[in-house]
């Protein structure tokens, strides 16, 4: 009947419509940035043309977590800077494996609050690879990052937050960093 | 009439014994199979719910553990928003809709046997669960990942059930639709349909819309858990709280699934025992169809504490506030209705006005919880509990439990004890707001739902709850013995059975004939546009 046909074809689009809301939810979050996800690094010479606002100063906290049972140690070289809008600036985080096994983490990026997502670069950064630490190996982490001089008014804290995610099980091998 | 006779037996021909329930396409048949397998369901949630209770009489652990209690509440929801108010509301659709518009039975009568024997086996799936390895699903029914994903054995048997639990809403949706939409008799146009029908068919339309994304939304879970997608996981680049949005964006057009055709029920019986029109019918049905359209634009009310921009939060917040608006037309045609009407207090009648009161509290609550920066207070407390059980039990489930006392006549032929109807609606209405109200009390104090255990200075609340919650379970074995008692026998019900009712379904036998309306009744000649209904003495003369 010509009804229940239709009504099919509803219900079928409605289960594509669930996974569209898959990429429709990532491109809301790319452009306003209210997930706090700040996953995507930007090239060098595009932050280069920010002009450096010396009058203005803003705090960026370093937070670090280790997510469920990853058995790492990890923290960032100093918890908090005092930081001008339009000049990139350079911090190193710290990450050891403390266990007798080899490891592979993903770092996980998350910026607060979400109206300062967009404006956080980050030019260079750990975040983008899966890192094979071998057992009781450490290493230091640079991240280089400018504050985009737009900026709303009102925010003068921004905090980035990062998560490390035991991936072993899972991360192919060709995407693994090994230093 | 005499003319029919004769063929009428032989159109009752069909198989007897068990074969003619499994082999039925009887919308009849169909729909009484709905309704007893929605009344079980009822008592094993029921029976859940009190092993919750009975667990939080005191504080500390009295007879299970944590996870065992967590699963409880886990599958004491799954079984009674998929197990019994969907399935009680398609039960009174096949029995109703095809008497209410004068068609013979449902129009995709195959499809409609199908639809339903999916539901015993993905329940009996379903509790399965609870003896595996790991225990059922115990991260509540709204199955956040993480912590779902995190369920042993149990995962992928949970998913596949809610699997079969949706194709079945989905093809008794299709089946309401075809046939409302094919199956009027001559003159039943669509602002003529009683407003069960009219609820039932935007209802109907919202699960069609809705049940594939959470069908979507689960599979992402399964997914994620064993082929290494990562929708929902962090690592991978995905973000749990966009589970949130898909499961949100399904879950609340269901609770208006959940309510709409109880709308339907109580804008049936208000009328008959008022006895008087229906107030404002067309409202009636442009305030459903309001309801149904802002259900899909609210759903983020259920995770404001999840982070959102501040537009986000006011847009969700003022959106869910309209709802009160149709809503409250609803409740203001109700009492019109029943503004200097003759009315009378059966049993139906009874339960449709303790349905009126208790579910505009729920209402409340929910404007209440809507609050932005007060829902920061309310989230995951026992306030929470409180609101949707209040537009659930003394909600839906009333509605029901009406539906069932004002069409038992009707489908039965005899009538049931009002003696003990009426001892039913009391100790229940008693006994659910004992179990229910206290629960706003320890929410607004802080008490956190899904725990089995809680701080000393919420243990006289509970206790009441607890109390209260074994009347209204103990209260409902009254309504089980006054059904079967009314199938057996009892004093002949008359073809109108109520003096004030009015619509097709009362002009056929009680009970109606296996197959009814097999020759249409025109309603074109004799609407009456004062009742809003036909002329059914003359309906019958002619039929």
């Amino acid at each position: 009947m010509k009804t229940s046909t239709k009504l099919f074809g509803v219900a079928l689009a409605m289960f594509g419509f669930g996974y569209a809301l898959v990429p429709l939810y990532d491109m809301l979050c790319d452009i306003t940035g209210f997930n706090g996800s700040s996953d995507n690094i930007t090239q060098a010479q595009e932050v280069a043309e920010y002009v450096a606002d010396e009058s203005r100063t803003v705090t960026i906290e370093f937070v670090t977590n280790m997510n469920q049972n990853m058995p790492w140690d990890f923290k960032p070289e100093k918890a908090k800077m005092r930081v001008h809008p339009g000049k990139p600036y350079q911090v190193s985080f710290f990450v050891n494996n403390k266990t007798d096994r080899s490891i592979i983490g993903q770092a996980v990026p998350k910026v607060a609050p979400n109206t300062a997502t967009n404006h956080l670069i980050k030019t260079e950064c750990f975040c983008f690879t899966n890192q094979l630490l071998e057992a009781g190996q450490s290493m230091e982490m640079p991240v280089v990052f400018v504050i985009n001089p737009a900026l709303p008014e009102h925010i003068k804290t921004v905090t980035l937050s990062y998560t490390y995610f035991d991936v072993s099980s899972t991360a192919s091998s060709n995407s693994i960093n090994n230093i | 009439m005499s003319t029919t006779t004769a063929d009428e037996h032989h159109d009752d021909h069909h198989p007897s014994g068990i074969m003619r329930w499994i082999t039925t396409t009887n919308h009849k048949d169909i729909g009484t199979l709905y309704l007893w397998f929605s009344f079980i369901m009822f008592f094993i949630g029921g029976f859940m719910a009190l092993i919750i209770r009975s667990e939080l009489f005191q504080p500390g652990m009295q007879f299970v553990d944590p996870q065992f209690f967590n699963s409880m509440t886990t599958m004491h929801a799954i079984i009674m928003i998929f197990g019994v108010v969907m399935p009680a509301f398609t039960g009174l659709a096949n029995w109703l809709i095809p008497l209410m518009i004068g068609g013979t039975d449902m129009a995709l009568p195959r499809m409609n046997n199908w639809s339903f024997w999916i539901l015993p086996f993905a329940f009996a799936m379903m509790l399965s669960t609870l003896f595996m390895d790991g225990g059922g699903p115990a991260g509540g029914w709204t199955l956040y990942p993480p912590l779902s994903l995190q369920t042993g054995d149990a995962l992928p048997f949970v998913i596949f059930s809610i699997h079969f639990m949706g194709m079945s809403s989905i093809m008794g949706a299709i089946n309401v639709v075809a046939t409302i939409l094919n199956m009027r008799a001559p003159g039943m146009t669509l602002m003529r349909m009683p407003l069960f029908v009219w609820t039932w068919l935007i209802t109907a339309y919202l699960l069609i819309a809705v049940m594939p994304v959470l069908a979507g939304g689960v599979t992402m879970l399964l997914t994620d858990k064993f082929f290494d997608t990562s929708f929902f996981n962090a690592a991978g680049g995905g973000d749990p709280v966009l589970f949130q949005h898909i499961f949100w964006f399904f879950g609340h057009p269901e609770v208006y699934i959940l309510i709409l055709p109880s709308f339907g029920v109580i804008s049936s019986i208000i009328p008959t025992f008022a006895r008087k029109p229906l107030f404002g019918y067309s409202s009636m049905v442009y305030a459903t169809a309001s309801i149904a359209f802002l259900s899909f634009i609210v759903w983020a009310h259920h995770m404001f504490t999840v982070g959102m921009p501040l537009a986000g939060e006011l847009f969700f917040m003022f959106a869910t506030m309209l709802i009160a608006v149709p809503t409250g037309v609803k409740v203001f045609n109700w009492i019109c209705t029943m503004w200097r009407g003759a009315m009378t207090f059966e049993t139906p009648m009874l339960f449709a006005i303790a349905f009126i009161i208790l579910f505009t509290i729920g209402g409340f609550s929910g404007l209440m919880l809507a609050i932005t920066p007060a829902d920061f207070q309310y989230h995951d407390t026992y306030f929470v509990v409180a609101h949707f059980h209040y537009v659930l039990v003394p909600g839906s489930i009333f509605a029901i439990i009406a539906a069932v006392y004002y069409w038992l006549p009707k489908w039965t032929g005899h009538m049931y004890s009002e003696f003990w109807g009426k001892t039913h609606f009391w100790l229940s209405t008693i006994f659910v707001n004992i179990t229910f109200f206290p629960m706003h009390f320890v929410g607004l104090a802080g008490m956190p739902r899904r725990i089995p255990d809680y701080a000393l200075q919420f243990s006289d609340y509970n206790q009441m709850a607890t109390i209260g919650a074994f009347g209204f379970g103990f209260a409902q074995l009254i309504f089980l013995g006054l059904v079967i008692a009314t199938i057996r026998g009892g004093a002949k019900a008359t073809d109108r059975v109520w003096e004030g009712a009015q619509g097709l379904e009362w002009t056929l036998s009680s009970p109606p004939p296996y197959h009814s309306f097999t020759t249409p009744p025109n309603v074109d000649n004799e609407w009456n546009w004062f009742t809003r209904t036909v002329n059914d003495e003359a309906i019958k003369t002619r039929s």
